[in-house]
């Protein structure tokens, strides 16, 4: 093959570790007529991939960054490119320490093996240059190791060239990419022009730039990260590989340190955040030494310095030893940092997978090629997905401000409900400022600030008294309150107002709206006029790829209600599936919801309407818009906190007036202001709700989460054919809900679980289903009203017994859980009579 | 034994020289900066003697504020103490940084003593004037040799080796003597990380001198247009390798 | 009024004389005029001839001796020029770079002193300047020349060899060098390298090629593996053929040869080691 063809399936744009994988991917799948793009050389295009320092550690609190690497990893090593060096996470600090039996416990939960917490001296006798003195101790993985990233990725290339599928072009610099009727069509290059229907940008560092000139935008930026090497170390003398001892990564002091053959690699993510547009890179000729590897500056690195001192004295002390090497290098990071993967919400037929590094290079480009060829990954990709972001995050200023606050946290001590501080109160509701004055805490999600809980509420506690459980250890109380749990009891008690304008709304219309609802959803949607429906919507494969309600608000208007960390995704996926000439009109901007429920819910919003919203007037389920005042709202009659009362949906602008009016409306009754502490966690998980990223996901069938449905409908949905099949099947797990029997830890304090921690049998051994997954905590929280502290979780159909007893281990710590629910019965109100009282 | 050593802060180029709008500077948008190549070894030279001898070193700079990042590495080396002469950035021609460093230098020795050698250079790697070392000689009325690959001292003496085609011309001179001398006179070592911690609170003395009109005066700058050589394809991987034969052939040199 | 041309009886010599003759009537004088020589005494023996201006080529010696005339009368020097316009002041061009850029200055001085570039300019081929008789009077003999050294036997003098096989960072290690070592054999050719092979220690510093090491000018120098930075470039313009051999075809020295051959030098060069036997 010579010369650039005219047309291609499908180009790749950039010939780093993500691009080569899935053009591999992409032939293995059966495609043919691939074009690879470069614009630098081959074999290294002097991108990210050609400088990295190519070590993999396989523990990361998120589940999904793990699947991934450990898909790279057993990628690796098939190219015969990995080699296992065992990897030590170093502790200073006291804090770190716990931190370390939380990675622990991570690795647990996700499957990771040969792991263990080992005391300085065994650190030592790992890395005999690593000085014990100033470390508390270490958490050691033996599977960790280095490749050769570079190799991999031209094995991979050559594999897809081997068949005769893959044209690769190096030197070819695109300059164009253009959009037809929103679907991309053409790739410019310096080398000619090709016509394609499908294009991923691959391009590292260079993404955003590539993705501007097809008019869309990915939200990366490039970023220094500091690296030197010194040498030769004597001790390295002889080295037979490049590497023979463990990587260390000196958590406290965001640095790393491992052997380079005869030489010692020390990195920094402790620096001052250095960002960068695509348009600073140079052209690979103008580089010294490549495009990304930037001139090293000194000062910033003086502290760096002075911590591999402390940590390794023998080398880094050593006058004989010179720093032959230093960079500042570039990569890309996200406002989230977790990678960009996905076809643009923007343009149709253009992919993406940017923000990826070494470490889960391979496992991205499996996983995108699956999505690509077959409609969806193994892996469950939702974190990642491109069309996760809302409109303000995807701006200069917010990938910039989020990435800078995130880098230092690079190997940070990150509390699971830790909230940014940059780039805040960006989305207000129209009634923050009465949360404002009620002294909500805000937490933020896709943007909106919303109360988490109010700090006026502290009365409740006293009103409450021990039904309020407290919290005395440090982290379990961080980024939370005790007023939650009150909240919550005064909800149950009497009702709570709910700030719900986070919610994603967008309306599908026209004549084939309901063809395309149908589509989506599992449940059926030909329902009269003004129903509601939950439903969960399935990804082709039967697994979860979100849940939501749909209202249907007239023959060919369906209202489409989800989460706002969802909503993004959860649109593009609808407008997929646009049939007949339907159109999706976006409604979060121009609605607002409020909530309100609890026993005396009906009385208050009685007391502000004439319409009837008694149970028979107005039945569970259904929605209707009523008269407040001079408000026409639109009444939701669902509860995801399991009690008494309605989404309110009004206009935007007239969000404080109805807030104003309910809450006047309200007092004489004891109504609460109650934040997302009660929404989201307490109240749905007595009632055993499933939330989409918790208990649903794509890995989990309808069957396994315990909501498949008597019948399913007879219309074509995606995922009905493999839905109908698991119906079929045996599941291999359940949804359970456990509860904590025993709180107390070794030094007598009561400790809660927040999320995440493994189960295990009451012997310590890990769960795991037929399919091999592992079963761990999906949500974490307290159940008020029943007393109990609730932990939900998949188990092997053997261990879903009412009464079986297990383990969860938090901090390093074993407590006692039972199983108390196996399915969906809800702990609290089994009968739901609240909910349709 | 007091040795001196005068560098200049230089980028590193790649491929291909960009220049400024104007035509009268580099870009060093995307540049790294370093010692000129010649003085890295004056450093080096500078360092070994006073490992081996005892004493004091100086290493001297003319240029802008940054230029205080090459001090930091010479000292890193192991070099005591930094005079900086610091510009606005402006370009100084020879002469004027001659005469500059000609005034430290006196300062300096009047406070503590002639330095037994003074190490400069053969010609910067960026303007190649091939004088400043010669010019300060000649003030001090010290004799200079030039393009040194081995200096060795010998008493009140110093025994320089400079390569010539057909060998290495000797010369011995008295000290104090300024040399100046050229890459390969050894290899310089890399900086240990104590020796960069120690640097960052070595003495850096900074002077701003007043830039003089100079006599050789830049006008612009311009890349030189290719020798015209026409990059023809003799192949690809081994199968090429008779028609290099062939063209060897051709010129007669096989 | 004379123009003085240090002549030191080579080519680079000539076509400096090019150059003087732009500033009026021309008189030599050897380089080799004192003997051993001495660039004190002749840089004093030049002044005390009171020369309206005075050019040598730039070589090692024509620039140390220009430097010390200039440095003797107080006097600015323009080193390796390849063009000057007379006038007041003299506007002259001049290398950068070790050649890789070029600079236009105006020379503000009574009496232009300035190197001409070997290789930049033609050699004239008039007759040659009449000479002048010099009169040491041995003051400033301190710094002369006191024993000359020949080089250690075995190998060919970069400078001087009609075939160079190079190798640059491509080449991987020391060891590898070892294929540029057999097809230097074969030819009867020097080993090069880059600044980074001896920066690296792979190569001791008298087979660098480049501005900081030895300017070359061999009929043939075949370059494996080398990116081809303007440092190294500079030591190239006196190559009659530049052949590259590298993986990257657009590296810089690709660019900037006469003949090219893509791939792994490592496959190619042992490859026409094994050619060269084969015609044997």
């Amino acid at each position: 093959m010579s010369g650039l063809p005219s047309h291609a399936r499908c180009i790749v744009i950039g010939c780093g570790i993500v691009g080569n994988s899935l053009a591999y991917h992409l032939t293995r799948l059966g495609w043919r007529d691939v074009v690879l793009l470069d614009k630098g050389p081959l074999p290294n295009p002097g991108g990210s991939t050609g400088h990295a320092s190519n070590f993999i550690y396989l523990v990361d609190h998120s589940k999904e960054m793990t699947a991934l690497t450990m898909d790279s990893v057993r990628q690796y090593r098939d190219l015969g490119v990995f080699i296992r060096s065992g990897g030590i996470e170093v502790a200073r600090t006291r804090e770190r320490m716990q931190e370390l039996t939380r990675r622990v416990a991570s690795g647990t939960s996700w499957g990771i093996e040969g792991m263990s917490l080992i005391s300085p001296a065994e650190v030592k006798g790992l890395v005999p240059y690593l000085e014990a003195k100033v470390i508390l101790g270490g958490f050691y993985t033996e599977g960790v190791g280095v490749v050769d990233s570079l190799r991999a990725g031209t094995l991979m290339r050559e594999k897809g060239q081997a068949e005769g599928a893959l044209h690769v072009a190096p030197k070819t610099e695109v300059t164009g990419i253009d959009v037809e009727h929103g679907r991309v069509c053409r790739v410019r290059t310096t080398e000619g022009d090709i016509e394609a229907e499908t294009v991923v940008i691959t391009g590292g560092v260079w993404s955003p730039r590539l993705a501007r000139m097809a008019g869309t935008r990915i939200p990366l930026t490039p970023a220094v990260h500091q690296m030197i090497d010194i040498g030769p170390v004597p001790r390295f003398r002889g080295a037979k590989s490049d590497i023979e001892h463990p990587i260390v990564r000196d958590m406290d002091t965001n640095m790393y340190e491992r052997q380079a053959g005869g030489d010692l690699e020390i990195g920094s993510y402790a620096h001052r955040p250095i960002l960068y547009d695509p348009e600073d890179l140079p052209p690979v000729e103008q580089a010294a030494l490549s495009p990304t590897e930037f001139p090293f500056t000194q000062a910033d690195f003086e502290e760096q310095m002075q911590h591999a001192l402390e940590l390794m004295p023998e080398i880094v002390g050593d006058e004989s030893v010179g720093v032959k090497y230093a960079i500042n290098g570039i990569l890309s990071l996200t406002p989230d940092g977790m990678p960009v993967l996905g076809e643009s919400p923007d343009v149709k037929g253009l992919w993406a997978a940017a923000a990826v590094w070494v470490k889960e290079g391979p496992g991205t480009g499996k996983a995108l090629a699956e999505w690509m060829v077959g409609g969806e990954s193994e892996i469950d990709l939702h974190s990642s997905d491109i069309a996760r972001f809302h409109e303000h995050q995807r701006t200069r200023h917010h990938v910039r401000a989020r990435a800078a606050e995130g880098f230092n946290k690079t190997y940070g001590i990150v509390h699971p409900n830790e909230q940014w501080a940059s780039n805040r109160n960006v989305r207000l509701a129209p009634f923050h400022i009465r949360e404002r004055e009620l002294g909500a805490f805000f937490f933020e999600a896709a943007g909106w600030e919303r109360p988490f809980w109010y700090e006026s509420n502290a009365p409740l506690l006293e009103e409450f008294g021990d039904r309020v459980t407290r919290r005395t250890a440090e982290w379990d109380s961080r980024w939370w309150s005790p007023i939650i749990n009150g909240e919550h009891l005064a909800m149950r008690a009497r009702a709570g107002l709910f700030d719900l304008s986070a919610f994603t709304i967008f309306d599908i219309l026209g004549p084939g709206a309901l063809a395309s609802v149908q589509c989506a959803a599992l449940r059926q949607m030909d329902v009269p006029i003004g129903r509601v429906v939950y439903t969960p919507v399935l990804s082709p494969e039967g697994g979860f790829k979100s849940d939501l309600t749909v209202m249907r608000l007239g023959d060919e208007q369906f209202r489409v209600v989800t989460g706002g960390a969802s909503g993004m995704a959860d649109k593009k996926w609808f407008r997929d599936q646009l049939v007949g000439g339907a159109e999706l009109a976006d409604m979060t901007s121009s609605m607002t919801t409020i909530g309100i429920w609890g026993p005396r819910a009906r009385d208050i919003v009685a007391s502000t309407t004439s319409d009837d919203v008694s149970n028979e007037g107005f039945k569970f389920g259904t929605c209707r818009v009523i008269e407040i005042g001079t408000q026409r709202v639109l009444a939701s009659r669902i509860s995801y906190v399991g009690d008494l009362g309605w989404e309110m949906y009004v206009p935007i602008e007239q969000g404080l007036k109805l807030w104003d009016t309910l809450w006047e409306a309200g007092r004489p009754f004891g109504l609460a202001a109650c934040g997302i502490g009660v929404y989201g966690t307490t109240g749905r998980l007595e009632k055993s709700y499933r939330a989409h990223g918790n208990e649903l996901e794509t890995e989990y069938n309808v069957v396994e989460a315990g909501m498949a449905a008597p019948r399913v409908k007879d219309e074509d949905f995606t995922g009905k054919a493999a839905h109908l099949r698991h119906r079929q099947e045996d599941p291999a797990a359940m949804m359970c809900t456990l509860t904590v029997d025993d709180h107390t830890s070794k030094s007598g304090d009561k400790r809660y679980m927040l999320g995440r921690e493994p189960i295990l049998t009451r012997d310590g051994k890990r769960i795991v289903d037929r399919k091999g997954r592992g079963s761990y905590v999906t949500s974490a929280g307290a159940g008020p009203s029943v007393g109990k502290h609730i932990l939900m979780a998949y188990l092997t159909p053997e261990e879903a017994v009412v009464g079986n007893q297990l383990l969860v281990e938090y901090m390093g710590e074993r407590y006692p859980v039972s199983v108390a629910v196996a399915g969906a019965t809800p702990l609290f109100d089994p009968e739901n009579s609240r909910i349709r009282g | 034994m007091r040795i001196a050593a005068c560098i200049k802060r230089v980028p590193i180029t790649g491929g291909r020289i960009l220049l400024t709008d104007d035509g009268r500077a580099i870009n060093t948008q995307h540049l790294g900066f370093t010692m000129s190549p010649h003085e890295e070894c004056g450093v080096e030279e500078a360092v070994r003697l006073i490992e081996a001898n005892k004493g004091d070193s100086v290493v001297l700079t003319l240029g802008p504020p940054e230029a205080v990042e090459q001090l930091r590495d010479a000292m890193a080396l192991g070099i005591d103490r930094a005079i900086h002469l610091q510009t606005d950035g402006q370009e100084w021609d020879a002469e004027a940084t001659a005469a500059a460093l000609l005034d430290a230098i006196r300062a300096d020795e009047a406070a503590r003593g002639p330095f037994d050698i003074i190490f400069f250079g053969n010609e910067s790697a960026d303007s190649g004037g091939f004088q400043v070392g010669i010019r300060v000689a000649y003030a001090l009325g010290r004799p200079c040799v030039t393009g040194l690959k081995k200096v060795t001292p010998e008493g009140p003496s110093v025994r320089c080796e400079q390569e010539v085609e057909g060998g290495r011309d000797v010369y011995v001179v008295p000290t104090p003597a300024v040399l100046t001398v050229k890459e390969g006179l050894n290899l310089p070592r890399y900086p240990s990380v104590p020796g960069r911690m120690r640097a960052r609170s070595k003495p850096v003395a900074v002077v701003t001198p007043r830039r003089p009109d100079p006599r050789l005066e830049l006008v612009s700058l311009a890349v030189p247009a290719g020798q015209g050589r026409r990059a023809e394809s003799l192949g690809a991987g081994a199968a090429a390798a008779p028609a290099v034969v062939d063209l060897l052939a051709r010129a007669g040199l096989l | 009024m004379t123009v003085l041309l240090i002549d030191d009886r080579t080519e680079a010599s000539r076509q400096a004389l090019t150059i003087a003759r732009q500033f009026g009537e021309v008189s030599a004088i050897a380089m080799d005029a004192i003997q051993p020589f001495a660039p004190d005494a002749l840089a004093a023996a030049i002044a005390g001839l009171n020369p309206t201006a005075v050019v040598g080529a730039g070589t090692e010696r024509g620039n140390d001796l220009l430097a010390r005339v200039a440095a003797r009368m107080n006097l600015p020097f323009a080193a390796n020029c390849i063009a000057v316009e007379p006038g007041d002041p003299v506007v002259v061009t001049r290398q950068r770079w070790g050649g890789s850029l070029l600079e236009t200055a105006r020379l503000h001085s009574p009496r232009p002193l300035l190197t001409v570039a070997p290789h930049t300019v033609p050699a004239d081929d008039g007759r040659a300047p009449p000479e002048v008789e010099v009169r040491p009077t041995g003051a400033d003999t301190t710094v002369s020349v006191s024993e000359h050294i020949q080089p250690s036997n075995g190998g060919v003098s970069l400078a001087d060899a009609k075939v160079i096989v190079s190798g640059g960072r491509g080449v991987g290690s020391k060891e590898g060098f070892a294929i540029i070592e057999e097809l230097a054999g074969l030819l009867g050719a020097a080993v090069g390298c880059s600044r980074a092979v001896t920066s690296a220690g792979w190569r001791p510093h008298s087979d660098q090629v480049g501005q900081t090491g030895t300017k070359v000018a061999p009929e043939v120098y075949i370059a494996c593996g080398i990116s081809g930075a303007t440092q190294h470039m500079a030591g190239l313009k006196g190559a009659k053929r530049i052949v590259a051999i590298n993986s990257d075809p657009q590296a810089p020295l690709m660019l900037n040869a006469d003949y090219t051959v893509t791939g792994d030098l490592k496959e190619i060069v042992p490859a026409i080691s094994a050619e060269i036997r084969k015609r044997r």
